[in-house]
């Protein structure tokens, strides 16, 4: 079954590129990757821009209306996903484990709807 | 009809001792709660007509197991619309092929701990796992656990399906967790039956559904133990459940008030389940791998052995605190030694201590309870007052504010 892993992290409080700290922190996620490459079960996974470069839009009488945002005021904001494809939710935890935010933020595991 | 009216009363006795059991065999083969539940119910009806007529069969819990499976494939292949469903009856089919159950002797395996696993998922909402446990490896009925957690049947149906679906959507895997999940399994599955425990033993009122809950939780408990004997804080819940019950005739009085540990008569406390606890208690600890559970059975143990409540082994008692709070230092740990040590040592000393704890139990009613009580040993009348007072006001459960009401109005006269 495939599960999307959705990262919250807070972005105000993320580590700064050239640090020490970013070293070991992007490390991290390679590392996770690697697993889940040699594991066979990556399917997706990116990375997102801060959430000041979101769009939002709604399409109302047939018009695109587009809007700067959102910006809701959450402590933790959506920073990037994984798809991963796994036997079940107790593999899925134990992949989503090794991703760095989840030690200070939270991550979101949701199964992947079948529509066979 | 049946012809013979002692059938119903056997099946009963059959579903009772074996329901969980087949439940968890069907759900290995199904993968399916709803599905299930209808087969096995279809099959407990249908040994009602049959049974009635020709006597009860060899083994009863395989003949079961046998017509269950059948109803499965029946209503499968009644359902069959979509190319899911085929994977599924195919999968029974062979199953059927490959069973010789004619031979009804054949041993049944035993799936209930895969089964309380998927129930006692971390990923599922703890009340949610109480309640499904309770129905899947207690045979209750809905309509019971909504009693029991006094709510309505629609609500605890509504919470059932939701645990089941999660199961199913999210794919929680119906095995035996390996090493390194096994620890955090373990304790989720403790903590739903120490929940279903703790549901009756604070119940306050003599209901006797929720004394029955109790006793589920120490079934449930002797369940787990005799199928990992080898983790000992098992073994610690159900020596914990054992003499936590054992007390249960002398916590309540005749008019169905809460009556402390303090005035407790001693003389109804059952032997029997005191000596099970005890010696079970005294196995694991052996093991020298002494966690949480097992120590507070220690405590419980103490305070059941002892003739009485001034010769209990407070300095024992505080010492078991002391491994409890280092396991997992929390300030009602700390309130729980304090209230031990009280006993045995400088009373001014130990209510120095226990104002420390203030800022963090703020809104504690056991923290002002307890510190009410050292007051009035301690001779201040007026500020203890004001603490029941507080203790009074924090407290939501009527048992308990009569209790404190009564504490407080004999510090008045």
């Amino acid at each position: 079954m495939k599960y999307m892993i959705l990262i919250y992290g807070n972005e105000s409080k993320g580590i700064n590129p050239g640090t020490p700290e970013f070293g070991a922190y992007m490390g991290g996620y390679q590392a996770a990757t690697d697993v889940y490459r040699k594991d066979g079960v990556m399917v997706a996974g990116e990375a997102l821009q801060p959430v000041v470069t979101a769009t939002s839009l709604r399409v109302r009488k047939g018009r695109n209306e587009t809007m700067d945002g959102p910006f809701a005021e959450t402590k933790e904001q959506l920073g990037g996903f994984y798809i991963l494809d796994c036997a079940n939710l107790d593999d899925a935890i134990r992949y989503a484990a090794m991703i760095p935010d989840a030690a200070t933020g939270t991550v979101e595991i949701r199964p992947i709807m079948s529509f066979d | 009809m049946t012809d013979r009216p002692d059938i119903g009363q056997s099946v009963a006795a059959i579903v009772r001792r074996d329901g969980g059991r087949l439940f968890a065999i069907l759900i290995s083969q199904l993968r399916n709660f709803a599905l299930a539940e209808d087969c096995l119910q279809d099959a407990y009806a249908s040994a009602l007509a049959h049974w009635g007529k020709r006597g009860l069969p060899a083994s009863p819990s395989a003949w079961l197991l046998q017509v269950a499976r059948r109803k499965a494939i029946d209503r499968l292949r009644r359902a069959t619309t979509a190319q899911a469903k085929e994977g599924e009856l195919s999968h029974l089919l062979q199953l059927e092929a490959d069973d010789t159950t004619q031979d009804e002797n054949l041993a049944i395996p035993d799936e209930r701990l895969k089964l309380i696993f998927t129930c006692c998922h971390p990923a599922i909402e703890r009340q949610a796992s109480v309640a499904l446990t309770l129905r899947s490896l207690c045979g209750l009925t809905t309509e019971e656990i909504a009693r029991a957690y006094l709510t309505s049947r629609e609500t605890m149906a509504q919470r059932l399906v939701r645990a089941q679906q999660k199961i199913i959507r999210t794919k929680i895997p119906f095995e035996i967790p390996n090493e390194t999940q096994w620890p955090e399994r373990m304790d989720a599955v403790l903590s739903v039956i120490y929940l279903i425990f703790n549901e009756g033993y604070a119940a306050t009122t003599l209901d006797y559904i929720r004394v029955d809950l109790c006793n589920e939780a120490i079934r449930l408990a002797r369940l787990v133990w005799q199928l990992a004997p080898l983790e000992s804080e098992v073994g610690g819940l159900l020596a914990l459940l054992l003499l936590h019950r054992s007390r249960f005739q002398s916590r309540r009085s005749a008019a169905s008030l809460f009556v402390p540990l303090e005035k407790q008569d001693r003389l109804l406390w059952d032997r029997e389940l005191i000596s099970e606890g005890t010696g079970l208690l005294e196995q694991v600890l052996r093991r020298g791998t002494a966690g949480p559970y097992q120590l507070q059975a220690a405590i419980a143990a103490i305070h059941c052995e002892a003739k009485s409540f001034a010769t209990t082994d407070w300095q024992e008692i505080s010492l078991i605190y002391d491994r409890l709070f280092n396991l997992n230092p929390n300030p009602v740990l700390a309130l729980n030694r304090l209230a031990a040590l009280s006993y045995v040592e400088d009373l001014s000393d130990t209510f120095k201590a226990l104002l420390a704890l203030e800022t963090e139990l703020v809104n504690y009613q056991p923290f002002y309870a307890t510190k009410a009580d050292l007051l009035a040993r301690m001779g201040d009348v007026e500020a203890a007052i004001t603490a029941y007072e507080k203790a009074m006001a924090l407290t939501t459960q009527e048992a308990e504010k009569t209790f404190l009401q009564m504490k407080c109005n004999a510090l008045k006269v």
